[in-house]
């Protein structure tokens, strides 16, 4: 018996690395530290009432934020473990098959589990503001999201400690993520990890669409939409399409995986090909839904700090409804080299060039924004600037990867490695920041201290270019992706040296910003005005923070840039005592938190093919789905009263 | 301000230490797509080359006009630069740069399709092409000469001046055949027989690996083309038919077990070998599924007659 159970835990838990153990004693200790602070203070109805059963979207926003900065230091440190084991040749840091976990998991972290949930938080922040609604179309469903996201997220990331990381890159091709080449669980911690997130982004991406196109204030065109909005709406449409792929795509290789099917491999009739296909329909148009909303924020952020109206607002719609629609038609330059003919090559590179011509409109259109107007550079035009080179770069070298001729040297090689860094970090991860910069006041009341941002901007931007430009010679010199290690024959020590301090450069930078929040939420300057920056949309016309109801009065809207028209003709927002009603709110539910844990009970029992398990999970999911549906409370109005107060707290009651 | 100051310093001094370090690692010798030694890779270089002044005729531009608006538009006090705070539509600029990118992906795309086709041909039309037979294993190169009957491991030679049919399948993983310098790769699949024409146009050792991740072993899976002058290879040949061991069911059978190996030799191997191979990992639902034969479009792996006419090559097998 003893030894049975020595036997299993020996195959359960990872062993066998100090970083392991290291990890473990970290994760015991700090889930330690958090029971006994919660305890401590006696926040645990807080947490539960406040956070926990949340339907608010601003809360919602705040907990997706805080998630992908978590993530955003794991798949970080796994970036510098793995910048560490490449500093130099021959280092025998990390096990080859260590380091195909840690590429793994970083990839997958970084794009599921961070730009995803970053995107999801800044929707929620700033869009039913934005559009002056009083919370998105579905309440209900953004809190399933949110934790169908969080429990995917932990699942995945449980695998580092209990039953061993997935290994076989983060798009997972077969054979290799077959069971004939990943016997253990790892693979089935990927697939599952993702699937229940999977099912929040998709959720959220139509609840986005229905609250942008239905719950717009009175007299808001969608031709007067802010520019953010409108990619949100670009991006939640290509979710729309692109997530159920991606469903589907890892249920088949499931279903290889649990069942002994055969649609991905070759024997019986299956192709790996129709995988390779099929993960990239959702993975190229993946990275537009991540990078859309980015350059909404920079359309918003580019207007407000040069004073002036956005240049060309309809070719700027119409660019990013245009690249929504383009990036389901350039799937296959991902793979140019897997011997599709002459004529398909041929289509997917033009196509994919194609992509460059809406998104230099864009550039331009920035750039004349800026132009005869009055530029003044606070943190979030900071990253804004510091993007405009970075992506103009990046998007070049991507139309040299379009080349498909050309691309038959880049593939797979540290040319590609650069190239997508630098449009992800230099696009999604500028513009994001740029994003929680600029609404950081919104959501907390308070700006974030200028002299430490100003420090994490230029390391993050310094380490960003040292890190990568040296990784597009190295693909030049032959380097292909995803070796763990080197001789020193190949000439690609130096290179890599230099990119691995460009790597811990970027990494000062993020502690810069951890250190600047942190700092900022004792001393940062108070935002009492709720218009930190002169802007001129409607979030800025309430509060910061935005009371739970949003608008104590409906807005009544004129045209684009309504608060910006409004400080034009001298109207100050004010809340009419005699205007205010009684305001229908969603009343909290603990049910979105359970039902997403009873899918992580499920998603375990699947994980390691254990019937019982599964079992429970499911039953669980359904007895929450039961109890929803018995329950008769789903709402409440807030009264005149309490409203009141509130408005006269911020000096808004007239 | 002083501050800022600092900042800046620490900026120029860092990117002063960092350009330093780069131009020693660039030498430009080891920057092997660059420097390509045959038509291919000489092609795709021509691609590369228009491709980033094509994007640079925008890119630079564009960089200077960032900057200057930046300075000029600073909100400063005393700033005497215009403030249209309105003006946010003007047609001919919009066309203007709407019509510049086009212009210039028009152009490259048709560089780009004539490069496509062009590599979808042997290099040269001279010469009689050879065959190399090329199979990814769990971590190793095997490399198979039908008209010569032997084969190798992780090491591959080929006569100078003479293109190179290579027929690329994997027992195993997914990897990409790649050898810069005579030109870019192509994926290895099972049960999928695909084509890369290469070609060295002068004698000497080029660097190969392979270039989708195969797993634990994948980062030692390198091995080295060396191209000689078609009398020394016909000696080489020659050389491993005396002195080599034949490659046998077993051997192969080892070859396959996932692990590392050593440069081998072999003098034959049996018949029919890289087709049963390819069968026995499903080629033969490739072979149903396909009927279309289209013979300029040696990049497509559909193509399945090949297959039939391998058995034909591989007659001269002892």
């Amino acid at each position: 018996m003893i030894d049975k159970i020595k036997d299993f835990a020996s195959h359960f838990f990872v062993t066998g690395d100090p970083l392991i153990y290291g990890a473990d004693v970290s994760i015991g200790l700090s889930m330690v530290a958090i029971f006994f602070v919660l305890t401590y203070f006696k926040k645990w109805g807080w947490l539960w009432r406040e956070w926990l059963t949340t339907v608010d979207h601003k809360k919602i926003g705040i907990m997706y934020i805080i998630a992908s900065l978590l993530m955003l230091f794991r798949g970080g440190v796994d970036a510098l473990l793995m910048r560490a084991q490449l500093a130099l040749p021959n280092v025998h840091f990390l096990q080859s098959e260590h380091y195909n976990e840690i590429f793994t998991t970083h990839g997958t972290i970084m794009i599921l589990f961070m730009a995803m949930p970053m995107m999801f938080g800044l929707f929620n922040i700033a869009v039913p503001l934005q559009i002056g609604a009083r919370d998105v179309a579905y309440p209900f469903l953004n809190a399933f999201s949110f934790w169908m996201f969080f429990v995917g997220a932990m699942l995945f990331n449980l695998s580092f400690v209990i039953g061993g990381s997935p290994d076989a890159g983060w798009l997972a091709y077969p054979p290799l993520s077959e069971l004939s080449g990943s016997p253990g669980v790892g693979e089935n911690f990927y697939i599952w990890g993702i699937q229940l997130s999977g099912v929040g982004s998709l959720a959220s991406g139509i609840n986005f669409v229905v609250t942008i196109l239905k719950m717009r204030a009175k007299g808001m065109k969608m031709m007067q939409m802010p520019l953010f909005t409108w990619s949100v709406f670009a991006s939640c449409v290509t979710i729309i399409i692109a997530f159920p792929v991606l469903t589907v795509t890892l249920a088949l290789l499931f279903i290889d995986r649990f069942a002994g099917g055969h649609f991905f491999t070759m024997l019986h009739g299956g192709n790996p090909m129709m995988y390779v296909n099929l993960i990239w329909m959702w993975g190229h148009p993946e990275v537009y839904i991540v990078v859309l909303p980015a350059f909404g924020v920079f359309s918003e952020v580019v207007s407000v700090f040069s004073k002036k109206r956005i240049f060309g607002y309809k070719s700027m719609v119409f660019s990013l409804m245009i690249i929504s629609i383009l990036s389901y038609f350039t799937w296959v330059h991902h793979f140019f080299t897997m011997g599709a003919s002459a004529n398909v090559n041929a289509f997917f590179a033009i196509t994919t060039m194609a992509i460059a011509i809406p998104t230099g409109v864009k550039v331009f259109n920035w750039l004349f924004t800026m132009f005869r107007g009055r530029i003044r550079i606070e943190q979030p035009m900071l990253w804004t600037l510091g993007f405009i080179p970075t992506f103009l770069i990046g998007g070049a070298t991507g139309v040299m990867l379009a080349v498909a001729p050309a691309d038959y040297q880049y593939h797979n090689s540290y040319f590609l490695i650069a190239h997508f860094h630098q449009v992800l970090i230099g696009g999604v991860v500028f513009g994001y920041l740029a994003g929680i910069y600029y609404w950081w006041p919104k959501m907390f009341g308070f700006k974030l201290n200028v002299k430490l941002g100003l420090w994490a901007f230029w390391l993050w931007n310094i380490g960003f270019y040292v890190c990568f430009m040296p990784q597009y010679a190295l693909g030049f010199m032959g380097m292909t992706r995803r070796v763990y290690t080197y001789g020193w024959d190949m000439g690609w020590g130096p290179l890599n040296l230099i990119s691995s301090i460009g790597a811990v450069l970027m990494g000062i930078g993020f502690i810069f910003q951890v250190w600047q929040i942190l700092y900022s939420i004792k001393y940062g300057e108070r935002d009492t005005t709720g218009d930190p920056w002169d802007g001129h949309t409607l979030e800025w016309t309430i509060p910061s923070p935005a009371p739970e109801y949003n608008f104590a009065i409906e807005p009544i809207v004129k045209g684009q840039d309504d608060f910006w028209r409004m400080k034009k003709e001298g109207i100050v927002p004010m809340t009419k005592e005699s205007e205010i009603k009684p305001i229908h709110m969603p009343r909290n539910s603990g049910i979105p938190f359970i039902m997403s844990w009873f899918w992580f009970i499920a998603g375990f029992g699947f994980t390691f093919g254990w019937t019982w398990m599964i079992v429970v999970g499911l039953l669980g999911v359904a007895g929450s789905m039961l109890a929803r549906s018995f329950t008769k409370k789903l709402d409440y109005y807030i009264p005149v009263e309490e409203i009141k107060e509130t408005e006269a707290k911020f000096g808004r009651l007239v | 301000m002083k501050k800022r100051g600092l900042l800046n310093g620490i900026k120029v001094a860092l990117l002063a230490a960092a350009t330093a370090l780069l131009l020693s690692g660039c030498d430009s010798s080891s920057m092997i797509v660059l420097d390509p030694k045959g038509p291919v890779g000489h092609t795709e270089l021509k691609l590369i080359i228009l491709s980033v002044v094509l994007c640079a005729i925008v890119v630079i531009p564009v960089l200077g006009i960032l900057v200057y608006i930046i300075l000029r538009y600073r909100d400063k006090p005393g700033n005497k630069a215009p403030y249209q705070p309105d003006w946010d539509d003007s047609k001919t600029l919009e066309v203007i740069w709407w019509g510049i990118p086009i212009v210039i992906i028009a152009i490259l795309g048709v560089f780009t399709v004539k490069g496509i086709h062009t590599l979808t041909k042997p290099p040269v039309q001279n010469a009689k092409p050879i065959t190399i037979q090329v199979t990814s294993l769990d971590w190793k190169w095997l490399f198979e000469y039908p008209e010569q009957g032997i084969a190798t491991v992780n090491h591959v030679e080929i006569p100078a001046g003479v293109p190179v049919q290579f027929e690329l399948m994997a027992d195993g993983p997914m990897n990409s055949f790649w050898v810069p310098q005579l030109g870019g790769q192509e994926y290895t699949m099972p049960g999928m027989a695909m084509r890369l024409w290469l070609q060295a146009d002068e004698p000497g050792t080029y660097f190969g690996s392979g270039a989708n991740f195969t797993g634990k072993g994948f980062a030692h899976m390198r091995f080295d083309v060396v191209a000689k002058p078609q009398a020394d290879f016909n000696k080489w040949v020659e050389k491993v038919k005396k002195t080599s061991p034949a490659m046998t069911t077993d051997t192969y059978a080892n070859l396959k077990k996932k692990g590392l190996s050593d440069v081998k030799y072999f003098s034959s191997y049996p018949k029919d070998h890289f087709k049963k191979v390819l069968n026995k990992n499903g080629g033969q639902y490739m072979k149903m599924n396909d009927k279309k034969k289209d013979d300029s479009q040696f990049h497509e792996m559909k193509d399945m007659e090949d297959m039939s006419d391998m058995s034909e090559m591989d007659m001269d097998h002892n």
